[in-house]
């Protein structure tokens, strides 16, 4: 279990953290502790896995790439083989399998159109690929993924 | 438009924050520039929207989020945003998109669905669902994570 104090900590450092110098005694100060232990503390809860990544987060689209989203459907016994295939491509950066007929859903960042239909016709030539489809978004309505721990 | 200092702080600051007292010193030191400096990029990012957020991600199922739900509904196209603005008003939905449909697959809006079980997330579908008279949407439930990672841009 984590403690009330984990639990605040984690709920600040998902907002927006202040640019300054000294971030960590900022936030510190919001939660009456000392610098040292809220860096204590962050220190432990990514050991234990709690934080998966505390850093800068940018708009890959205002920064100019390409992004989609796109279903398999897989071949049940070579999702493995597939989606370890499909990870080889950095600019995937997520990839779940989930219940129904498209199996696999992954996000994919590309600098151009050109380079996305080239890792698409890729993709959809793996072994085990049945169909494919190429999902872009026409309009962003919100990226958020913040959790209230209460 | 990026210059070429944009794209080296971008680059920079891809790495994850030092969990230090000082944790921007070495990455300015590393792009040659001032605290100072890199602050008032990074401030410029945030209000053009180059920038997201400063801050973490949890892993969510060790926070107790355990099911996600990709739901994809069906959206007349004259009621896309005033659906979308509904659904963007709930901290349970992190990703809300519009999307092409094809004939094989007529979904157009999608919304991502966190909860602490599958049943909390079918409950608040039906909820919305109810909320905006759609009738038409399918909830894809996760049942393995291949790959998540965040994008290196610029060579970071």
């Amino acid at each position: 279990m984590i403690s009330e104090f984990d639990k605040k900590l984690l709920n600040i450092i998902q907002g927006d953290l202040p640019l300054s110098k000294r971030p960590f005694a900022l936030v510190a100060k919001r939660l009456g502790a000392k610098e040292s232990f809220v860096l204590e503390r962050l220190n432990s809860l990514k050991a234990e896995g709690y934080i998966r990544r505390l850093g800068a987060f940018f708009d890959s689209e205002r920064l100019g790439y390409k992004g989609t989203l796109v279903a398999l459907a897989v071949e049940p016994d070579m999702v493995a083989a597939v989606a370890e295939v499909i990870n080889s491509y950095p600019g995937v950066t997520h990839n779940y399998e989930r219940d129904g007929s498209y199996n696999l859903w992954i996000t994919l960042l590309s600098l151009n159109a050109e380079e996305e239909e080239g890792i698409i016709s890729a993709i959809s030539a793996i072994p085990g690929v049945n169909r494919l489809l190429n999902l872009p978004a026409s309009e962003k309505f919100k990226v958020n993924v913040q959790f209230n721990l209460e | 438009m990026l210059d070429e200092l944009d794209r080296k702080i971008i680059a920079a600051m891809q790495d994850e924050l030092s969990l230090v007292s000082e944790p921007y010193r070495d990455i300015a030191a590393a792009v040659g520039i001032t605290e100072d400096e890199l602050f008032a990029r990074l401030e410029s990012y945030r209000r053009s929207g180059y920038m997201r957020r400063m801050g973490a991600v949890l892993r969510h199922r060790k926070v107790g989020f355990s099911a996600n739900a990709l739901c994809a509904w069906l959206v007349p196209m004259k009621r896309l945003t005033e659906v979308a603005m509904l659904m963007i008003s709930y901290p349970l939905i992190s990703h809300c998109y519009a999307r092409v449909a094809h004939t094989e697959w007529p979904y157009n809006f999608y919304t991502m669905i966190h909860g602490h079980t599958r049943d909390e997330c079918r409950e608040f579908a039906a909820q919305l669902a109810e909320e905006t008279g759609l009738k038409d949407y399918v909830m894809l439930f996760s049942t393995r994570e291949w790959k998540k990672t965040s994008m290196r841009y610029f060579g970071g």
